[in-house]
């Protein structure tokens, strides 16, 4: 019996079987729904005001990851400098942010910073006056930031010593040797965890809700919360956001593999060019 | 007597208790061919690095043509003394360095380009000469990982020449490749010594070549010159007993 069982399953291809499995989880996670009384209509319905907090996610995002890169690259060469100042101050950057939760830097610099500007200076008190999304981004980039501070450090010491003395050699600068010979080589490295921070901070956005938004510029998960209280459907609510959330990181995982792909090229030997000379005629051949 | 191209004056080098290079006088005259050689460990790579100041000596000084560089605080000057130096003196690597994410024509125009500030289009039509000199004008579009150790290594030789330096520096510029790849590498050197009169300082082990092609050599034992002279006295008439020693075990 057992001995027909595994000559069966060895007869399907592992795609199937995987799609199988999957297919399993989706019936039992689709069963439990329907114990639990799932208002399936009332998703359909508001799928689209949740739906439309998905550009606000991606521009909260697109910012913060942009800040977030900024302060990584000064912040992975101040480490790595030999100036006492720059990596006094980088190293005290990255120690605060990846020491204390993303929630409390939120909150300080929505509510705290305003309260740095003294009394009679009602300008500039204004001017520390963020809204929750502008606290949100900058929160979200000094945090990613650190984070990111440590890949950017690690992908510029994984570039040779030798393509450091040998740009020196040729006469370059810190700077030229930085922005021309290490950095592009670096960047190769750097991408991939930098693909994943992105990944996880699409998630971390939500967290921005806690600071509260005008109804203009909720992103994904405000939007759920709100009308999932309105209504009292706070589960079809979340689970409208988790899909959101789910099929964004999805989509930019696929982006992700193909830019890793490209960012191979100079590396890999595997790809033989067939170069047709005249006369000479070459065949590309399969592997054995 | 004209000027020397490259002084070294008392160059001392140490590592922590290690002295490594031992009060070193050495003088290069233009079109000059100097062959270091010594066993490994002996500190002639040493020298090489401590001229371009890739390792900054502890003491003593060199000048490479006419800027004089000695050990001290990298101030701003100092550091721009340095780059000078290191744009007159061309380096060539045991292992290549060439830039991998760069074809084989950015690698030659890269630094002229960029630390020269040329033009690019001229950039390019010098670097196509020199590959053409190397031999290699048809791989000018190919990544470095593309290339065997041998055509490597005329890259890197094109690449440090694209700076029209006063003098080439070769740092055991055959001691990573196969066998029968080296001799590509020593024809592009001899030609650029022969036909080009280009001053050269080489770190090598490779005797046939030092035969032929040196004006000079200088044999280093633990730290210091211990013997120079032309190869025909040198390696016909050694008069230290450790360069016989080491000319018998290489010969």
């Amino acid at each position: 019996m057992r001995e027909r069982l595994e000559l069966w399953s060895a007869g399907i291809p592992f795609k199937v079987k995987l799609g199988m499995v999957w297919g399993v989880i989706a019936l039992i996670v689709v069963f439990l729904f329907s114990l639990a009384d799932f208002d399936v209509q009332w998703m359909l319905d508001h799928l689209w005001f949740i739906t439309q907090g998905l550009p606000w996610t991606i521009i909260i995002c697109g910012l913060a990851i942009i800040l977030a890169v900024t302060l990584a690259l000064f912040g992975a060469l101040g480490r790595l400098s030999s100036s006492a100042i720059a990596q006094g101050v980088t190293g005290f950057y990255t120690s605060f942010f990846r020491g204390t939760p993303l929630i409390v830097q939120m909150f300080l610099i929505f509510l705290a910073l305003p309260q740095l500007a003294p009394p009679n200076l009602p300008g500039l008190r204004d001017s520390l006056t963020l809204t929750a999304l502008q606290a949100g981004v900058i929160a979200l980039g000094l945090n990613y930031g650190a984070y990111m501070t440590e890949i950017f450090r690690a992908g510029i010491q994984s570039v040779g010593h030798g393509q450091v003395e040998a740009a020196e050699a040729l006469g370059m600068t810190y700077r030229q040797r930085m922005r021309r010979i290490v950095l592009p080589q670096a960047i190769r490295v750097i991408i991939p965890p930098t693909g994943n921070e992105f990944i996880a901070m699409l998630k971390d956005s939500a967290l921005i809700s806690l600071l509260g938004s005008v109804v203009a510029q909720m992103e994904i998960f405000r939007r759920s919360q709100l009308v999932g209280r309105a209504d009292f459907r706070p589960l079809e609510a979340f689970v409208v956001a988790a899909g959101l959330y789910w099929i964004l990181t999805t989509i930019f995982q696929i982006f992700q593999t193909r830019l890793e792909r490209r960012l191979s090229k100079g590396y890999v030997r595997t790809t033989i060019r067939v170069t047709t000379q005249p006369g000479v005629e070459m065949v590309e051949s399969e592997p054995a | 007597m004209t000027e020397p191209v490259v002084r070294v004056s008392q160059l001392r080098k140490s590592f922590g208790d290690n002295e490594v290079l031992k009060g070193i006088d050495l003088d290069v005259t233009r079109g000059e061919v100097v062959v270091i050689f010594g066993r490994s460990g002996s500190g002639k790579s040493t020298l090489l690095r401590c001229i371009n100041f890739l390792e900054e000596p502890t003491s003593g000084s060199v000048e490479v043509g006419g800027i004089r560089l000695e050990p001290g605080t990298r101030t701003h000057r100092q550091r721009e003394a340095i780059r000078s130096v290191r744009i007159k003196a061309g380096m060539v690597f045991q292992d290549f360095n060439l830039f991998p994410h760069l074809t084989v024509l950015q690698n030659v125009v890269e630094a002229p380009v960029t630390v020269k500030g040329q033009d690019r289009a001229h950039a390019v039509e010098v670097a196509e000469e020199l590959l053409a000199q190397v031999g290699l004008a048809d791989k000018r579009d190919e990544h470095p990982i593309r290339l065997s150790g041998g055509q490597k290594q005329r890259v890197a030789i094109a690449r440090a020449l694209a700076m029209e330096p006063e003098v080439m520096m070769f740092d055991e510029p055959t001691s990573a490749l196969d066998p029968e790849l080296i001799s590509e590498v020593l024809s592009v050197m001899r030609s650029l010594a022969t036909e080009t009169k280009m001053t050269m300082m080489v770190v090598t082990h490779e005797m046939g070549f030092a035969r032929e092609v040196a004006t000079t050599m200088a044999f280093v034992h633990e730290g210091n010159i211990v013997e120079k002279g032309s190869p025909a006295s040198v390696i016909a008439n050694p008069q230290h007993a450790q360069t016989k020693r080491f000319l018998e075990a290489v010969l």
